[in-house]
């Protein structure tokens, strides 16, 4: 639902460095999605598809990687993986203290273009 | 270029937070699907809590004052935020919301979120703990389904079982998803409806209040 509102301030996050940088077509958009964002990727894409009318993303392609959910224990220093139970007790020292140490990223990792 | 999306939001909610902190006030963000009874669960702590401890309530709705409404008289101060459609409450909503509220010294600041398990839960609001409610008869697979609401809270409040009865929900279930997603999370079972399982909830905010003006004596803040 508010992947709109994600994809407005990609773009306006894009817009804004293109501008610096003297780019005129940007081709290419690289976004860092976690497993633990609310983020959906289909809705991630179609947001995009409406939002980048403008000439500067005409053609642009946005490319979404996805990364995994990882958690790290804090008392015995493993990672592991939660997996689809979402179970945030690490699996070595039954340890609770348990940091997400991958899965929630959503960041404009880069883009591509050309200058005029 | 590493720009995260909710950057902006990030810092707005930093913002809210040292706010928050200079004001001594404990900050709660309730978040739930529409219809668990959040609202009913702040009308009947600030009936408890009344005339013991200053509270606050900043009401998030997408369109409509009509939680807003059934909290003023209860003696709370209240903030209605409407949305206009959006999803989710964010931090520079409140910051606004915030500057009606500063002057009345809360101790504890309730923000009631849009009714929705999805999105609010992506946006700090610079609040200093986050509770989920969920009710009976939502059944079971709430915590599961949207694990990052449930595993951000450090409060989890199960609602309505006075209904446990009537429904296939199960208890033990509830306890062992929370307990997987979330172990350190505190858990209040309770009806806001009869009263059942309200005064440990309660207890728990008072001791959070007294806790924090222990702290504040201890530091030489000034108090109201």
């Amino acid at each position: 639902m508010h992947e709109m509102g994600l994809m407005q301030a990609l773009l306006d996050t894009v817009r804004g460095s293109a501008e610096q940088h003297g780019i005129t077509r940007v081709k290419k958009i690289r976004l860092v999605v976690g497993e633990m964002t609310m983020a959906q990727p289909h809705s991630l894409q179609f947001a995009f598809g409406v939002l980048s009318q403008e000439p500067l993303f005409q053609g642009a392609v946005l490319e979404i990687e996805a990364r995994p959910l990882v958690a790290t224990c804090k008392e015995c220093g493993g990672s592991f993986s939660p997996g689809r139970d979402y179970c945030f007790i690490c699996p070595g020292c039954q340890g609770q203290g348990v940091e997400i140490t991958s899965g929630r990223e959503l960041f404009v990792d880069y883009y591509e273009g050309d200058a005029e | 270029m590493g720009s995260p999306l909710l950057g902006v939001n990030q810092l707005l909610a930093q913002r809210n937070r040292a706010a928050f902190a200079r004001s001594g006030a404990l900050v709660l963000n309730l978040m739930s699907s529409p219809g668990s009874g959040k609202t009913t669960i702040l009308e009947r702590t600030i009936e408890q809590l009344a005339g013991r401890v200053r509270l606050a309530v900043i009401e998030g709705d997408l369109y409509t004052d009509q939680d807003a409404r059934r909290i003023e008289g209860k003696g709370a101060a209240v903030v209605q935020i409407n949305t206009q459609g959006a999803c989710h409450l964010d931090a520079d909503m409140v910051w606004e919301a915030w500057q009606q509220l500063a002057e009345r010294q809360p101790q504890v600041l309730f923000i009631e979120n849009v009714g929705n398990l999805v999105c609010p839960a992506e946006f700090d609001l610079g609040e200093a703990a986050r509770v989920a409610v969920m009710s009976v008869t939502e059944g079971n697979d709430k915590p599961t389904k949207y694990p990052l609401l449930f595993r951000q809270a450090s409060v989890v409040l199960l609602n309505k079982v006075d209904l446990l009865g009537y429904t296939d929900f199960s208890l033990e279930r509830f306890r062992d998803d929370v307990g997987r997603i979330n172990p350190r999370a505190l858990v209040f079972e309770l009806s806001a409806r009869t009263g059942e399982g309200l005064a440990p909830w309660c207890q728990w905010l008072e001791e959070q209040v007294l806790a924090r003006s222990e702290e504040d004596e201890l530091h030489g803040r000034a108090g109201p």
